[in-house]
């Protein structure tokens, strides 16, 4: 194993990563919800006079993050390294698997692990160690 | 209450701003992470030890709870079983995940950077969920609905 220094960056993450475990925090102990992004986003639709405003307005949050981070420092604009077809492929088995299995990075990696959910550990080592064999088939074995 | 929609609003911000700062939006850092054979970057590792150190302290002190500090009742999912729905669906999603390193908070904030490619994810993203729920209703005539639990 060889660590990439050059990206290697735990500053950082770990203020990033508090700075989510903040918004989920505030999410339970304020609104009373699980902060999952998936299961959030599901929610709006169909419109529901109770459900479909704090879903959406959590959405324009999450997209307002970029414009209001870019008044400090302009972030690091995303790289895709799949080119479309991949990503459309990528994105249905994204949408389709974390409704199927009840949330994602953010419902079941860190806001289930921070309850102690067995559901939520058993999902996240899924997604874990399915995501990291498929890299390791895409870039080492195909690729 | 009214007060839910701006306060959910600041919770997707901060959450997101989270998110940037991290670089867990970032699809090439996450496959960095992901691709331990190769050059690795621990770093999301720290994004998750943050994150859950911060929500842990948090849940402890909703545990004990029913209504929220603004009055809302507090709706944590009930302890239910580990069954094949679960880790099937979180087995699809890690493929998807590891094919494009995005995952759907990330999918949702690099919407700003206004991407083609971060539209295309997005909207096939949208239509994964959609398909999932058809699923029930197109078998429905046959079999009854499979019971929904959500994490």
């Amino acid at each position: 194993m060889q660590i990439d220094w050059t990206h290697f960056s735990p500053g950082a993450a770990l203020i990033g990563g508090a700075e989510i475990g903040l918004a989920a925090g505030l999410m339970i102990l304020l609104l009373g919800r699980i902060a999952g992004v998936s299961g959030i986003l599901a929610g709006i639709i169909p419109f529901r006079r109770e459900e479909t405003g704090w879903r959406l307005a959590f959405a324009l949050g999450l997209v307002a993050a970029p414009l209001f981070a870019s008044l400090f420092r302009a972030p690091a604009p995303p790289e895709f390294t799949a080119g479309y077809p991949l990503l459309a492929l990528a994105g249905l088995l994204v949408g389709f698997g974390a409704r199927l299995g009840g949330g994602c990075t953010s419902g079941h990696g860190v806001c289930g692990l921070s309850r102690f959910s067995l559901r939520s550990v058993v999902a996240t080592v899924t997604f874990m160690s399915v995501a990291i064999a498929t890299v390791f088939v895409v870039r080492h074995v195909i690729g | 209450m009214k007060t839910r929609i701006p306060l959910s609003f600041l919770i997707g911000l901060i959450f997101g701003v989270g998110l940037v700062v991290s670089g867990m939006n970032l699809p090439s850092k996450v496959q960095g992470f992901l691709d331990i054979a190769g050059l690795w970057d621990p770093s999301l590792a720290f994004v998750m030890i943050g994150a859950i150190g911060v929500a842990t302290l948090a849940f402890r002190l909703a545990a004990g709870r029913r209504i929220s500090f603004i009055g809302e009742p507090i709706q944590q999912p009930a302890a239910g079983r580990v069954d094949a729905r679960l880790v099937v669906g979180a087995a699809i999603f890690g493929v998807g995940w590891g094919l494009s390193g995005v995952c759907p908070g990330p999918a949702t904030v690099n919407l700003a950077f206004l991407d083609p490619k971060a539209v295309v994810f997005f909207v096939a993203m949208v239509l994964g969920m959609a398909i999932e729920r058809m699923g029930p209703l197109l078998k429905r005539a046959s079999a009854p609905a499979a019971v929904e639990q959500d994490s």
